[in-house]
């Protein structure tokens, strides 16, 4: 039993014929496969599967389909808009945000959720509105970092041709 | 030494912009082409005899149920001891044992038909704890409950004691912690059928760290060449020894399938499944007595290390055998015994967890250390100090520490950067006098240890590890090795280290994905062994890289070859500078692709004697303070750790981002261990198998965190490095554990250290005083 839903994927107009009640996790991967958003728990907790729903961060795990009719949804690969990687993306990879990456795309999605809203966000800030997305390899503080340098309230360390990173030597 | 073009930069990780994109394909990314999916039907028991598997209820004409019968020529899965089942028979020893496989055409029929299997037990008393394995109870199958043992003896610890000033005894315990990387385990494997449609052989690629493991363990089950298995890694979403061991099983189950089907076969764990069926770390119960003089030094320590390993052996004997080895800490004292065992339960085999036993014993001797100094008197530092190691002295195995000793010095730095000891005592007079007005309570603690890098004794110079470069047709060096990337970022370490190595650019040194049809057999990534001696490999085979090339350009320009250096990705000579393409490219056009490899040395000089385990326990010590602050609500009694400050020498450091990122993660993986893990468990079965239920911390537990990283190289390492990996995990807990004594004055030997434990403990100091 499927019937057709319509709404917009990164900007683009798309209609999906799935049942209803498909999780939007699945029709993203397996339907559009757009990967890019990954399952870690299936559950709500690890927020490894975050998009955005019109403007705002949710778990696609726990979507239904039929909620999306007429939606709007931003997935990490239509994050970047018109760029090819967007200057968090950039930031995120060169501070040592992404480790092995698994929680990547959610964080970033929730990150650029954040940032819409708190445009030069306090840790405390950070800490309430991406707390839904686990990451088990950084212990977080470089994901910190990243948004710091990307606000300009932090200096680069990551910088490729920048050999100093003087902070972090004893 | 070289100029360093490369090394000790932080520069982008080759898969950086791959992963902030979506664009890496983890191995549910992969196309699936078709492909068949197995699953697992698992033991609802701890203990029981297998009466029959009825599989009559499947009534899908396209689904195939295979049982341990059709495992094989072996059913077991090839690792220390061949005593694990790759499908149980007769019995299983432990819930989530997998007792037979179902695969079918779609995930769905797959999970359904599994439904249908009708599995009959007689169900047996199973043994759950250490504490009833310790009771004597024989396990239920008559196998010896002992699974390994290891110990170690230097100087006269019995007449220590008897002259002993002060003996202070202590009992620790630890849990199960859950690896919980984000990507769930998954493999997918391809059978190789020659022209008759006979199965010949497979090609697995998964979600794993160690391929040459998958890879041995699929020739021993097969009892087929080596060149019937084909293993590589897709882009792995997390590990930390958890994707180590496991792998091995879902490979052999994902292949037999495979040969069953005659299809590809793809085995992906969702969440739960990955929780209750796969490795944990090795909960612990450690018992210290110390004989101290009145000023503090150490004279004696009598070690009982116990460590529960599950239903089978796995990687037990080498988890015991770096439990024992770290189990003293790192401090100096003449006399020590340290008795290890390993006993058997009816649980999931207990496996590889960064640390790999370590985190356990230290955690015990650093509460031991806090326990010394309370019946002193002295603060936690001040014992530290007085007795931490410095080079020349001898470890428990009789070893010398020559070189790049750190523990002072990382002591010092923590102490200096955090200001400790004023802090520690003022939080200790203000308890004293504190009346309760329901603020919270502030604690400092602060731990002192060390990691061995690398493999434990021999175990480098058994596997004699190769690694290679290859200057290719497009005038890349290729680096090949088996050693994977699950996210500390191995690929971009091996490019600096080659770069600078070899002579050349950044961008003139690609790493080949792990694929053991393409890449010698590096040793598996563990053991915090990849930088220093896989990296140590690929610098040595790049340095015979660069040399042949000298020589080679030297002799186009008819010179001596000493008048050619080839750095930064220049050919330099008297006469001028040449770039590294120009002569690459004629030394292609005459002789082809160069190839230089490098096989395992040890360090000059050492030795280590596995039957008295006396000698050098490993070629280098990774050192690591950590001074984590807390506030503990005095009516929840509910941790919260405000700030953690880590000091770690782990030699000179490759790329400071990263490394960082490796102490980060690494010491919230063990506070978290320290505070909030905790598998819990009835009648063996995990009642907390979700995440929704174990909880890993979130960005709103997370305290900030300042990084100092010291740098005392190393002669065994490339450049001076020393491993990084597993040292993060070892202090985390105990300091934490500190500090919540420092705000509260209850002093917790068992992690972790949840408000109920806090609680309990609280109650049982009331009721003694009262």
């Amino acid at each position: 039993m499927s019937t057709p839903i319509k709404f917009t994927i990164n900007g683009k107009a798309t209609e999906v014929a799935a049942p209803p009640m498909a999780r939007l996790l699945d029709v993203l991967r397996r339907d559009l496969a757009l990967t890019g958003s990954k399952e870690g728990c299936g559950e709500g907790e690890c927020g490894a599967c975050t998009v955005l729903m019109n403007d705002e961060a949710v778990c696609s795990c726990l979507v239904p389909l039929f909620q999306c009719e007429g939606a709007s949804i931003t997935t990490i690969e239509g994050i970047a808009a018109d760029e090819k990687v967007s200057e968090l993306q950039r930031v995120f990879a060169t501070e040592g945000g992404a480790q092995c990456g698994a929680c990547t795309p959610g964080m970033i999605v929730t990150i650029r959720a954040l940032l819409d809203k708190h445009p030069q966000p306090t840790r405390t800030q950070v800490r309430e509105f991406v707390s839904g997305t686990l990451c088990r390899c950084t212990g977080y503080e470089r994901i910190f970092r990243a948004i710091e340098v990307l606000t300009g309230q932090r200096a680069a360390e990551g910088v490729s041709d920048n050999p100093s990173n003087g902070s972090l030597r004893g | 030494m070289d100029q360093l073009n490369a090394v000790g930069k932080s520069i982008l990780r080759p898969d950086g912009l791959a992963k902030v994109t979506g664009q890496a394909l983890y191995l549910d990314d992969l196309p699936e082409n078709g492909c068949f999916h197995g699953v697992t039907v698992r033991s609802p028991h701890a203990s029981a005899r297998i009466v029959s598997i009825d599989v009559s209820g499947i009534s899908d004409p396209d689904v195939k149920v295979l049982t341990a019968k059709d495992v094989g020529p072996r059913n077991s899965v090839h690792l220390i001891q061949d005593d694990w089942p790759v499908l149980a028979e007769g019995r299983v020893n432990h819930v989530a044992e997998a007792v037979a496989l179902v695969v079918a055409p779609t995930f769905a029929r797959a999970a359904a038909a599994a439904k249908a299997v009708r599995v009959e037990y007689e169900v047996q008393q199973p043994v759950l704890t250490l504490d009833d394995a310790l009771a004597g109870d024989p396990r239920a199958n008559g196998a010896l409950n002992v699974l390994s043992t290891c110990n170690i003896s230097r100087g006269d610890v019995d007449t220590a004691f008897a002259n002993a000033e002060l003996i202070v005894e202590g009992d620790y315990a630890t849990g199960h912690q859950e690896h919980a990387y984000i990507e769930p385990h998954g493999i997918i494997a391809t059978p190789m059928l020659d022209a008759a449609g006979v199965f010949v052989g497979v090609d697995v690629i998964g979600s794993l760290q160690c391929p040459y493991y998958v890879h041995k363990a699929l020739t021993y089950l097969f009892d087929l060449g080596d060149q019937a298995i084909r293993v590589r890694q897709a882009v792995t979403g997390g590990g930390f020894g958890g994707k180590e061991d496991y792998p091995d099983m879902i490979a052999a189950h994902a292949a037999i399938l495979a040969r069953a089907c005659g299809k590809t076969v793809k085995i992906l764990y969702e969440r739960q499944e990955d929780i209750v069926a796969t490795t944990k770390r090795h909960p612990s119960r450690i018992r210290h007595r110390s004989a101290v003089r009145r000023d503090g030094t150490l004279v004696a320590m009598d070690i009982e290390v116990l460590l529960d390993g599950g239903a089978y052996v796995t990687l037990s004997p080498v988890v015991l055998s770096r439990a024992v080895l770290h189990a003293a800490g790192a401090y100096s004292c003449p006399n020590v015994r340290i008795r290890g065992r390993v006993l058997a339960t009816n649980t999931a085999p207990n496996g590889a967890f960064r640390g790999f036993g370590a985190p356990q014993s230290l955690f015990a001797v650093e509460r031991q250390m806090d326990k010394i100094a309370r019946a002193l008197g002295v603060d936690p530092h001040a014992l530290r100090s007085r007795n931490a190691y410095q080079e020349g002295d001898l470890t428990p195995t009789g070893q010398v520490l020559r070189e790049s000793v750190s523990a002072v010095a990382v002591l010092e730095k923590a102490r200096a950067a955090t200001n400790f000891v004023e802090r520690y005592v003022a939080n200790e007079a203000a308890r004293a006098v504190r009346q309760d007005d329901g603020k919270p309570l502030p604690g400092i603690g602060l731990s002192l240890f060390w990691h061995g890098s690398g493999f434990t004794g021999n175990g480098e110079r058994r596997m004699m590890s190769k690694g290679a470069v290859r200057l290719r047709a497009d005038l890349k060096i290729e680096v090949l090795s088996s050693s994977t990337d699950f996210g500390q970022g191995t690929e971009g370490i091996f490019k600096q280290i080659v770069s600078d190595a070899a002579g050349v650019g950044l961008d003139d040194v690609v790493v080949h994905t792990p694929d053991t049809a393409a890449v010698p057999d590096s040793g598996p990534t563990v053991a915090s062994r990849t930088v220093m001696v896989v990296g140590g490999l690929l610098s040595r085979a790049g340095a015979k890289l660069r040399q042949a090339l000298c020589t080679f350009a030297a002799q186009q320009a008819n010179a001596a070859p000493a008048s050619v250096i080839l750095q930064g990705g220049f050919f330099v000579t008297d006469s001028g500078e040449t770039p590294f393409s120009d002569i690459a490219t004629l030394y292609l056009r005459i002789y082809g692709p160069l190839t230089c490899e490098a096989t395992f040395e040890p360090t000059p000089g050492s030795t280590f004697n596995e039957e008295t385990y006396e000698g050098d326990a490993y070629a280098a010590y990774g050192w690591g303070a950590n001074v984590v602050e807390v506030e503990v609500d005095p009516d929840t009694f509910v941790t919260r750790v405000t700030k953690l400050t880590t000091v770690s020498d782990v030699g000179h450091v490759i790329h400071p981002v990263l490394c960082a990122g490796q102490v980060e993660g690494g010491t919230l993986q063990a506070l978290a261990w320290g505070y909030l893990e905790e598998i819990k468990m009835k009648d063996g079965r995990y009642l907390n198998d979700r995440l929704q239920t174990y909880l890993i911390p979130t960005m709103a537990d997370t305290p900030d965190m300042e990084t100092i990283l010291l740098e005392n190289p190393t002669a065994s390492g490339p450049f001076g490095a020393k491993g990084v990996g597993e040292l993060p995990m070892d202090g985390g807990a105990p300091a934490l554990l500190q500090a919540i004594e420092n705000a509260t004055g209850i002093a917790l030997s068992a992690i972790p250290a949840t408000p109920e434990r806090i609680f309990e403990a609280a109650r049982a100091r009331a009721s003694k005083t009262a």
